[in-house]
């Protein structure tokens, strides 16, 4: 989980050009980090080949934090 | 000018989408040859690519399947390992009076026309937002503009397709993708021979131009989209029809 959360961080930092220190479990993707929905997809897309796995668009729908990701994947593992 | 870039071109065996399968790869793209069920007359069209020195290949799908299109889209990127330009071309008409008009009529042409192009562009959306770049050219149709008795469903799509232009442009244009379309007018192909002498005197009438438009003429216009030249451009619709609706 701790691994996931780290990896998902980094992608998130990268992707998104925010501080290390916002990316929290509980940040919200489109209120803490200002991402715009089509970020959100680019992100899932992302997380996707990062886990090599695939993630259906009615769960990224429901992914709304960085806990949702990290949650799901982990779920998934 | 098109070296090293990967084109799919959907309904690519014949009429305005051969033409535009061929100006492509005369440009250097390798094309992905798109059809539903015309397989002797794809591979035609590859070959005709690869004897100008080109690369192509032809794959089968029906682009209101879903499947089929994620299939397509999978099968272009693991054969050249990027999607450049997609064409969205592929059409079907089924005219009737609006009164005679069958359900399934209507159905089927916004399902091809329509939904197709949905399917497509959804479908090359991933790959084209990881390259941050890629080129969406729809091929419209004039009378999605202005109109046209006993096409109730064909205009429908054709204007829904103009529509679906501008607000994937807006979509997309973050992520570098550019959505554009043209608009054929009277193109001299399968469709158009069957005419009738006086049905041809009366559409040139209409047209200031004074001749049918050939396959080629819409072909280099999707392929000025599909270059750098048109590097300003997205959501628009460009009218190819000899001045008919302006």
């Amino acid at each position: 989980m701790a691994e996931t959360f780290d990896r998902v961080k980094q992608i998130i930092v990268d992707r998104l050009d925010v501080d290390e220190s916002k990316v929290t479990m509980e940040a919200s993707f489109k209120e803490d980090l200002e991402a715009d929905s089509l970020d959100v997809v680019e992100l899932v897309m992302e997380l996707e080949d990062e886990f090599d796995m695939e993630i259906s668009d009615e769960e990224a729908e429901k992914i709304n934090t960085v806990g949702d990701a990290v949650n799901y994947i982990s779920s998934q593992s | 000018m098109l070296q090293d870039q990967v084109a799919l071109v959907t309904g690519a065996s014949r009429g305005i989408g051969r033409a535009i399968a061929l100006e492509l790869a005369s440009q250097g793209a390798k094309v992905a040859v798109n059809y539903a069920g015309s397989e002797d007359k794809a591979e035609a069209v590859v070959q005709e690519i690869k004897e100008r020195g080109g690369v192509g290949i032809k794959i089968q799908a029906n682009v209101s399947k879903d499947a089929d299109v994620k299939r397509m889209v999978k099968k272009v990127v693991d054969e050249f390992g990027r999607l450049d330009i997609l064409v969205n071309n592929a059409g079907i008409t089924k005219d009737n009076l609006l009164m005679r008009m069958k359900e399934e009529e209507f159905d089927d042409v916004i399902d091809t026309n329509l939904k197709g192009v949905f399917l497509c562009t959804k479908g090359v959306t991933r790959q084209m937002m990881k390259q941050k770049y890629g080129r969406i050219i729809n091929v419209a149709s004039i009378v999605g503009v202005s109109g046209n008795p006993g096409q109730a469903n064909y205009v429908a799509a054709k204007a829904g397709v103009i529509g679906m232009t501008k607000s994937n442009a807006k979509e997309l244009a973050a992520r570098n993708i550019q959505v554009n379309a043209v608009a054929p007018g009277y193109i001299s192909t399968d469709m158009t021979d069957s005419l009738t002498d006086e049905q041809r005197e009366q559409m040139l009438s209409l047209i200031p131009l004074k001749r049918l438009g050939e396959a080629a003429d819409v072909a280099r216009v999707v392929r000025f989209l599909a270059t750098e030249d048109a590097a300003y451009m997205t959501g628009q619709t460009l009218h190819v029809d000899g001045g008919m609706v302006m």
